[in-house]
């Protein structure tokens, strides 16, 4: 299980964003199930090689966006929400809008320039499907 | 010590120690149980005497040690028990096998974990029977390690251990100092000029430099406080000159800042000023070391020019 988590040190950012990434990606896949212990954060730790402080933080931030709850001497489980794996890819999705609207905007794209090319894009991509949503 | 705090496997305070070309001054560094410390510094900077002194090898002239509840160097025989160090200049007998020395470290301490010791040579891929003088210099680096850790102490003070070595024999290294951490009451500072090592391994970091401590805190909080600013400015505009930027680096219309105690605020004080921020970046230890070292030195450098400038007026005076 562990071990495929793996920290990259050419990644750039920094390691505590890596393991929630990847924790977010177990869970928002599926491996790690609503009530799914998480390991503890020494034992993450020492598997990872990282430092404990790093694996607390992550498990901080991942608490207080609500994806995992700790209970005091039991462990950290992954919270019981039907919607979270969808609201985080939801997440994730913006995430990479706005990276994506960053990197038009320093191309000097205006507004409509980068929904035009969305639009584009998104024709090429998608194949046809029949849209049931309204 | 009186206030001597159970949680901590290592406190200094206010540590000074004089010798002919070079002061140590005022250290002061807590190690909390259960945590491992990187220890950083430039070469000559006072990390050697620091884990000298903390292992009673050397005598401090002024100041307090206490390691796992013993003051030094008092009770420095008590704390040798529980404490191992590990150097890369470590002598060990030539003419003699790493088992005669394995047999030797387990009749001195009651600790030695035998099936430890040899799952070690196993990992770390040494020859039980080979003669010290034929061993690498990453052989006998790792056999001095595997001495140390087999007696399984509670407090390890390394003195640079993954330097000189090669990245299989460093990672085989790391993942036993990591196995260490798995127990909570077992603590770890290690000197490092490798601040990749430091980054990925450490709760604690403690930059040193010139026999003074430039900063010790938490690795975390101390790698959120740094950032680099890319920004826009309009060349005729000035930057303003806020409280925790180190660096302002421009050229035409693009600046680059260093900031060391980064807050959105400062972001917003820049854009205030018609600034137009490309990205506020994280540093890696290494850009943040150089940086920390450049701009103690410019500023113990711009006391030092204050003094002296304060002494020459003095002298126009007289």
């Amino acid at each position: 299980m562990d071990s495929e988590f793996i920290l990259s040190q050419a990644d750039g950012r920094p390691m505590y964003l890596q393991i929630i990434e990847q924790i977010k990606r177990r869970i928002s896949i599926g491996d790690w199930p609503a009530g799914h212990k998480l390991p503890s954060i020494r034992e993450f730790a020492v598997s990872l090689r990282v430092s404990v402080i790093t694996v607390k933080r992550a498990y901080q931030e991942l608490e207080s966006e609500g994806v995992i709850t700790t209970q005091h001497g039991k462990g950290s489980f992954v919270s019981i929400d039907s919607q979270l794996d969808e609201q985080l890819r939801e997440k994730d999705m913006n995430q990479h809008l706005v990276e994506a609207i960053k990197i038009a905007e320093s191309l000097g794209l205006s507004e409509k320039e980068i929904k035009l090319r969305i639009e584009q894009l998104y024709r090429q991509s998608s194949k046809p499907k029949t849209t049931n949503q309204s | 010590m009186k206030d001597y705090d159970n949680s901590m496997a290592i406190q200094m305070r206010n540590v000074c120690k004089h010798y002919p070309h070079f002061d140590l001054q005022n250290i002061s560094l807590e190690l909390p149980k259960g945590s491992i410390m990187g220890f950083i510094g430039p070469n000559g900077a006072g990390k050697s005497t620091t884990i000298r002194i903390l292992m009673g090898l050397v005598q401090q002239d002024s100041g307090i040690v206490n390691v796992l509840g013993n003051q030094m160097p008092t009770h420095q025989i008590a704390a040798k028990w529980d404490i191992g160090f590990a150097s890369e200049d470590m002598r060990l007998y030539k003419n003699e096998t790493i088992q005669w020395h394995m047999d030797y470290i387990k009749s001195i301490y009651p600790t030695w974990d035998t099936n430890y010791a040899k799952q070690l040579v196993k990992r770390f891929d040494l020859t039980r029977h080979q003669k010290v003088k034929g061993l690498s210099h990453g052989q006998r680096v790792k056999a001095g390690l595997l001495l140390m850790l087999a007696r399984k102490p509670k407090l390890l003070l390394l003195d640079e251990p993954t330097t000189g070595l090669d990245p299989v024999a460093r990672h085989e290294v790391i993942n036993e100092l990591m196995d260490v951490l798995l127990d909570e009451e077992r603590s770890i500072l290690f000197s490092s000029h490798n601040t990749q090592d430091v980054e990925q391994l450490s709760d604690e970091i403690t930059f040193i430099d010139k026999g003074r401590i430039i900063s010790s805190e938490n690795k975390e909080s101390y790698l959120e406080k740094w950032r680099r600013i890319r920004l826009e400015i309009s060349s005729d505009k000035q930057l303003p000159s806020l409280t925790g930027m180190v660096e302002q680096r421009r050229s035409g219309t693009q600046a680059i800042i260093t900031a060391k105690s980064f807050s959105e605020n400062m972001a917003e004080t820049y854009r205030n000023c018609g600034a137009h921020i490309h990205s506020i970046e994280n540093m890696t230890l290494e850009e943040i070391f150089v940086s920390e070292v450049q701009s103690s030195r410019a500023f113990n450098s711009s006391l030092d020019a204050a003094t002296t400038g304060d002494n020459m007026n003095k002298g126009a005076a007289a």
